[in-house]
């Protein structure tokens, strides 16, 4: 059996400039090629066991008697026996923050958040400073996340130059440019300019493009800083109605359906926004949905306190609304889970509820939340899981060699999770540069043990692999 | 007349004074402590303080009112060596001289911390001020803020008592107890009913015409109270609302729908449109500021048409039970929420609440900074 080594991304990465990665600097070294690696006893989707080996870069063989195969000779033995073997996970829905935000996040701190919740390729919001919005900045993304090499980072760009929503972004640009960018969205700013979404919709179908909806009427959030219900108005909090989410959703699929475009409606958080996407669906229009992991399992009681951690946009919602969102997504109304990571540096955070910045941290703990909502709940089995977080995503965000079935020639990105492990989250010791986690202090099942993306182990018994950077 | 350096021990209000005559004067006495028992660390909202609690308060505020009456130096020395801080991100002149005049009759150091900018709008960070504060010992911060929450937020930074005097759009607790005092005084007692006298003198005690001693230990039991204008922004309703339902009172909040906050039907009050029929009988009116922002807000679609649905002028003044007064937390806009001729007449109670304002607050600073409310650190 040879000693575990990992591939070595190939940057030389000079010009790393985040304490990320020079505190990981140490280990840059010169390494061979990826060693096979032979998972004994894991068990795809929760079902049977089976021992599966990885040679280079892909799935090479699956089965009771994979120690027979050539390139079992000399693989490095993974103990998989109780561990359930998804395919690795996708985010739709990331803030890696880097350009310009560098204190919240880097390429490199979320990168490491990602394979440390077992996903191997994440899709990067471009609302950065600068934006992302032009092929420039979308290659510039790129190329950092291939420096860091832990998981796949594919840019999102935006739809608007400067996410201002006046003027469109050059889309073919980006779409064609070496980071090959396929989704677009204002995140963070909604498209409201109904004749700009209806041109962005009709725009993207040359090069086969989605637009990522942030559903806000600005007109109906002004002063907005929660859930309008019972709970904001004995906080004194203004008021985030459910209807400046639906009046966009309902708009944006009628004018994708009109156009006859793909529409993706970024972190769907209200009932009546599952009924409108379930009602487009059937009509056979192209509209995708995601939610997000806090929007599973939190309650807009948890403004109570005025703890800014809780705030977020959307904001979260009241049970009824996490129920239906749960049978949406049970249900295949909704696509996706997508984290909507946004890390928010202290002084975002540490202040009035009004003056702090809304976003929560998802990366490191989205698994475990939808275990928790989904799988707990028996809502969801891991069949479902694997659509929902890998599947899916990466079918809507055209990503060919993730959200691959468990298969003999498929790319080896995978991840190995523990179904019975509980652990308790601490935001000190996530990955993140921020701590911004509404989890801080949660207990949760399931965790993520090993990260394997193209046959390298990034995440090892649960910590970013030696050699890995 | 007694000498203002009295001793502490002479002239504290305190609660083993309390004189309660007639049968039940043990039950009343350990529902009195039992209210001591229950006073709150930090005064941030008024769900904060129980029924018990609260009567405490009021009670207090009786006794100071009596320990000063009459003395030719208003002051008493309870707070000495005590640091008040007025931290203040909002133009209030009224709230804030209030408080300064209540913590300054209790002998304490007064601190007035103007904070013109707030972490909003890119000034020191409410954290960062916090933390001064709690470095200069601060044994008390009274805080206002713009902010709904930050109060609270700030019990996270500062070991000292937190006394919130107004945040955003949340709560104005020491407003709504100023307010329930007057209420009581001039609605309890044997006395009480008819003989309200309009303006009130500056704290006399035996301004409402009735007995201190038979409105002790009481609440606002069956009186029924209207809360009238922007409630949904008006932190002076949120307060009272809790508090006025607490010690047993019937709170009817009336407003354009516009004005009244989505959820509200959790509130403990009931809810009306109609401001003519949910006066009838009632025993106080309180009205509420409209702010000019309001007014541009399409909220309502001119000032006119506001005063003629939700005004009280003399028309519907009449409409109120015999003995009922009518309130206002100021500052007034005559003309606009209340006539000239209600606010200066019969049964208004405006001074009052502002000369009550100082007792009260008074009252609250010494049961919770003096260490006679919840154990403290």
């Amino acid at each position: 059996m040879t000693e575990f080594v990992s591939g070595q991304a190939q940057s030389a990465s000079g010009q790393a400039q985040s304490a990320f990665r020079q505190a990981h600097s140490d280990i840059e070294h010169e390494l061979p090629a990826v060693a096979p690696l032979l998972i004994r006893g894991a068990a795809p989707y929760g079902e049977d066991a089976v021992d599966v080996l990885l040679a280079d870069g892909e799935i090479v063989a699956i089965g009771t008697d994979v120690v027979n195969h050539p390139a079992a000779d000399g693989a490095e033995v993974i103990a998989g026996a109780g561990l359930i073997l998804l395919p690795g996970l996708v985010d739709l829905h990331a803030h890696l923050r880097e350009p310009g935000g560098e204190d919240a996040e880097t390429v490199a701190s979320g990168s490491a958040s990602a394979a440390l919740g077992g996903y191997t390729a994440i899709f990067a919001m471009p609302n950065t400073e600068p934006t992302a919005d032009t092929a420039g900045v979308v290659e510039q993304v790129l190329r950092l996340g291939h420096e860091v090499g832990l998981v796949d980072v594919q840019p999102i760009g935006a739809v608007t130059v400067g996410r201002r929503g006046t003027q469109l972004a050059e889309l073919a640009a980006m779409a064609s440019s070496a980071a090959r960018v396929t989704i677009f969205s204002d995140d963070g700013h909604c498209v409201a300019d109904p004749l700009l979404m209806r041109r962005a919709l009709e725009y993207v179908k040359a090069f086969n493009g989605v637009i990522a909806q942030h559903a806000e009427e600005p007109r109906l959030t002004v002063g907005a800083q929660m859930h309008e219900g019972v709970v904001s108005a004995r906080l004194g909090l203004g008021g985030w109605p459910a209807v400046a989410e639906e009046a966009i959703v309902a708009r944006d699929c009628l004018l994708a359906e009109h156009v006859g475009s793909h529409l993706h409606m970024c972190h769907v958080s209200t009932a009546g926004s599952a009924e409108l996407i379930a009602a487009a669906k059937a009509r056979g229009t192209h509209v995708t949905a995601e939610v997000t992991p806090h929007h599973l399992l939190l309650t807009d009681s948890a403004a109570e306190g005025y703890d800014p951690v809780n705030k977020v946009t959307p904001p979260l919602r009241p049970q009824v609304d996490v129920d239906a969102l749960r049978r949406a997504l049970a249900d295949g109304v909704i696509d996706v889970v997508a984290t909507d990571h946004a890390p928010h540096a202290r002084q975002d955070k540490e202040t009035e509820w009004a003056a702090a910045k809304p976003g929560m941290l998802g990366l490191e703990t989205a698994l475990s939340v939808v275990v928790a909502a989904m799988v707990e709940t028996e809502l969801l089995d891991w069949r479902g899981v694997a659509r929902v977080m890998s599947e899916n995503p990466a079918r809507i965000g055209s990503l060919t060699d993730h959200g691959r079935p468990i298969a003999v020639g498929e790319p080896a990105n995978l991840v190995l999770i523990d179904p019975v492990a509980r652990w308790t989250v601490h935001a000190a010791e996530m990955a993140s540069l921020s701590q911004n986690t509404p989890f801080d202090g949660m207990e949760l099942p399931a965790q993520v043990v090993h990260t394997f993306l193209r046959g390298r182990a990034t995440v090892r018994d649960g910590v970013i692999a030696g050699g890995a950077l | 007349m007694t000498s203002a350096q009295t001793t502490p021990e002479e002239t504290s209000p305190q609660r083993q004074d309390t004189v309660i005559r007639g049968d039940q004067a043990a039950d009343c006495q350990a529902d009195l402590d039992r209210g001591y028992a229950e006073l709150p660390r930090h005064l941030i909202c008024a769900s904060d303080l129980t029924r018990g609690a609260a009567i405490a308060i009021l009670d207090t505020a009786e006794r100071i009112d009596q320990a000063i009456a009459g003395r030719e130096v208003r002051k008493l020395p309870t707070l000495r060596g005590r640091t008040v801080v007025n931290l203040f991100y909002e133009d209030s002149t009224r709230t804030r001289i209030s408080f300064e005049l209540a913590a300054k009759r209790l002998s304490a150091d007064v601190i007035n911390f103007s904070a013109k900018g707030s972490s909003v709008s890119k000034g020191e960070s409410l954290k960062d001020t916090a933390l001064t504060l709690q470095s200069m010992g601060a044994d008390a911060v009274v805080i206002r803020h713009s902010a709904s929450g930050a109060p609270q937020r700030l019990t996270n930074w500062i070991k000292g008592t937190i006394v919130n005097a107004g945040d955003g759009t949340h709560e104005h607790p020491t407003q709504a107890l100023l307010d329930a005092f007057t209420l009581r005084r001039h609605l309890v007692g044997g006395a009480a009913g008819g003989n309200a006298t309009a303006g009130g003198g500056a704290g006399g005690s035996t301004s409402a015409g009735n007995s201190v001693e038979d409105r002790i230990g009481r609440g606002l039991d069956g009186k029924r109270v209207v809360i009238v204008g922007d409630i949904l922004h008006s932190r002076v309703a949120r307060s009272n609302v809790t508090l006025l339902h607490s010690l047993g009172a019937h709170v009817t909040v009336v407003a354009p729908p516009t004005l009244l906050p989505v959820g509200i039907e959790a509130w403990p009050c009931d809810v009306s449109y109609h401001f003519d029929t949910a006066l009838e009988g009632v025993d106080a009116a309180m009205m509420l500021r409209v702010q000019n922002e309001r007014m541009d807000g399409a909220f309502f679609p001119t000032p006119r048409e506001y005063t003629r649905g939700y005004g009280l002028d003399l028309r519907r003044r009449a409409l109120l039970a015999p003995g009922a007064i009518v309130m206002h937390p100021g500052p007034m806009n005559r003309g606009m929420e209340i006539a000239p001729a209600v606010a200066d007449g019969e049964g208004s109670v405006v001074t009052e609440q502002v000369a009550n304002g100082v007792t009260v607050r008074m009252a609250v600073l010494y049961l919770l900074v003096s260490g006679e409310g919840a154990d403290r650190v």
